[in-house]
C-alpha cells in the first residue's frame, strides 16, 4: 500500500487552517471536477482531492492521520500495529484508495461499514453506489454499435468478512447510433448494496472522439468538401464520404464556397436519424506556371468581378 | 467471457416516469420536482403522468453533483450545467 500525503494532494502546508482547506478544495474540485475540467486525468485527480479532503477537513481524521507522520508520498506503507480508528457518521462515497480504506475502514465502495461491524450490524441496509465511467468510441463505432470490454474494479468481502479487490471483466454492447455526452445505464453492475439490498448501477458517460473529417452535432455530421472552380460554377457530380461508404453528390451549377448541401438521413442513425451537410470549400490551383499565369489573366479579362463591392460601397 | 450484458440506453427515445427517473438517479421526487421547476428538465404531460427522457438522467445527475461537490444551489448548479453544455457544443464545432 502506497503512503497518500494529502497535504502535498491539496497542494496546502500541514499547518493550514480549515479554511485554507475549504478554499484549496474549492479551487482544486473546480480545477479537476470530471464534469468541468479539461485535464485529462480529471477523474482520477478530483477523487485524489475528494479523499484528502474527506481526511483534512475532519478534525479527528486530520489528528489521526497527522499521528502517522511525514513520508514521501508513494512510499510503501503499513498502518502501526496499534492503529485504531473508529469513527461514526456517513461515507461520502465510493472509490477510496487502499491507503484511505485500511486507516479509515471504508471499504472502498462497499456502502456502509458493513465489513467492519461483521454484516448486519444494526440491521444495516443500503442500496449500492451507482458507478460512473467514460468510454471513448470512434465516429464510426458511435454509427455502427461497438462491443467494449470494460475492467471494473470491485471490492468483495471473503470469508472473513475481509473486503478484497477484485477485478471483473464486463462485456457491454454500445449500440448504434449513440451521441456525444450520452450515457448507457448497465443495470446492478455498480456497487453492491449492503444487507441484501440491490447493487448500484453502472453508468457510461460515451464520448465521440474526434473525426478526421466529419463535424458532429447531436446525430447530424458535417462536411466540408473541397471543390474546384469549374465543379462548382458548372455542377458536377461528385463521390463524398458518408458514414456508411462514399455516395454520388450532385454539386449544382453556380455553387459558392459554404453553400450547404444535405444528405437527408445520412448522418448517426437513429428515430429520427441525422444528416449529413456538406459544406463547399472552393479551391483555386496554383498559378505556378506560365500557361496557367496566362488562364487567369485571361479570366480576369474575361470575368471581371469585384467581390469586395459591398464592403468598399457599404461605410 | 459471456454474451455481452443487457444495457439502456438513454436517449431521447427512451420514456421513463417521475418513479423510474427518481429511481435511477437515486433520489426523492421532492428533488426532482425542484429541478424541473427551475427548468432544467422539461416533462411533458400533465403532473401526475409526466414523462421524462433518458437525456433528463444525465441532466439530473449533473446538476446534483455540481450542486454537491461545489456548495451552490440549485439555481447557480443549473446556471453552470448550462454553461458547460453550450462549452461542450462549441467545442465540438457546433453551428
Amino acid at each position: 500500500m502506497e503512503f497518500k500525503d494529502y497535504y502535498e494532494i491539496m497542494g496546502v502546508a500541514r499547518d493550514a487552517s480549515a479554511d485554507e482547506i475549504k478554499r484549496a478544495y474549492r479551487r482544486l474540485a473546480r480545477k479537476f471536477h470530471p464534469d468541468v475540467s479539461k485535464e485529462k486525468d480529471a477523474e482520477a485527480r478530483f477523487k485524489e482531492v475528494g479523499e484528502a479532503y474527506e481526511v483534512l477537513r475532519d478534525p479527528e481524521k486530520r489528528a489521526a492521520y497527522d499521528q502517522l507522520g511525514r513520508q514521501p508520498q508513494g512510499e510503501e506503507f503499513r498502518p502501526p500495529p496499534d492503529w485504531n480508528f473508529e469513527f461514526e457518521g456517513e461515507d461520502r462515497a465510493g472509490g477510496h484508495s487502499d491507503f484511505f480504506d485500511q486507516l479509515f475502514g471504508g471499504l472502498g465502495g462497499l456502502r456502509g461499514r458493513a465489513g467492519r461491524g461483521g454484516p448486519g450490524r444494526g440491521g444495516f441496509r443500503s442500496r449500492g453506489f451507482d458507478a460512473h465511467a467514460q468510454v471513448d468510441v470512434t465516429l464510426e463505432e458511435a454509427f455502427h454499435g461497438a462491443t467494449r470490454t470494460l475492467s471494473l474494479q470491485r471490492v468483495e468481502l471473503d470469508k472473513d468478512g475481509k473486503p478484497r479487490p477484485r477485478v471483473q471483466q464486463l462485456q457491454v454492447k454500445i449500440p448504434a447510433g449513440v451521441v456525444d455526452g450520452q450515457q448507457i445505464r448497465v443495470p446492478a453492475q455498480g456497487e453492491p448494496g449492503a444487507g441484501g439490498e440491490a447493487a448500484g448501477d453502472l453508468f457510461l458517460q460515451l464520448r465521440v472522439l474526434p473525426h478526421r473529417w466529419f463535424r458532429v452535432e447531436g446525430r447530424d455530421v458535417s462536411l466540408d468538401l473541397p471543390v474546384t472552380p469549374w465543379e462548382a460554377a458548372l455542377g458536377e457530380t461528385v463521390r463524398v464520404p458518408t458514414l456508411a461508404g462514399r455516395v454520388d453528390l450532385k454539386i449544382p451549377k453556380g455553387s459558392q464556397t459554404d453553400k450547404q448541401l444535405r444528405l437527408k438521413e445520412r448522418g448517426l442513425p437513429g428515430s429520427p436519424p441525422g444528416d449529413q451537410f456538406v459544406v463547399l470549400k472552393i479551391v483555386a490551383p496554383a498559378a505556378d506556371s506560365a500557361s496557367r499565369e496566362a488562364l487567369y489573366k485571361q479570366m480576369a479579362a474575361a470575368m471581371a468581378m469585384n467581390p469586395r463591392e459591398a464592403m468598399e460601397t457599404d461605410r | 467471457m459471456s454474451e455481452p450484458i443487457r444495457v439502456d440506453l438513454l436517449d431521447e427515445t427512451v420514456e421513463l416516469s417521475l418513479e423510474d427517473l427518481c429511481r435511477i438517479c437515486g433520489v426523492h421526487e421532492r428533488h426532482v420536482v425542484e429541478i424541473v421547476e427551475e427548468g432544467v428538465i422539461e416533462p411533458r404531460g400533465a403532473v401526475g403522468e409526466w414523462r421524462f427522457t433518458g437525456l433528463a438522467v444525465t441532466r439530473v445527475q449533473r446538476v446534483l453533483r455540481l450542486q454537491e461537490e461545489f456548495a451552490v444551489n440549485l439555481a447557480g448548479a443549473a446556471l453552470a450545467l448550462e454553461l458547460l453544455e453550450e462549452i461542450e457544443r462549441l467545442r465540438r464545432g457546433g453551428r
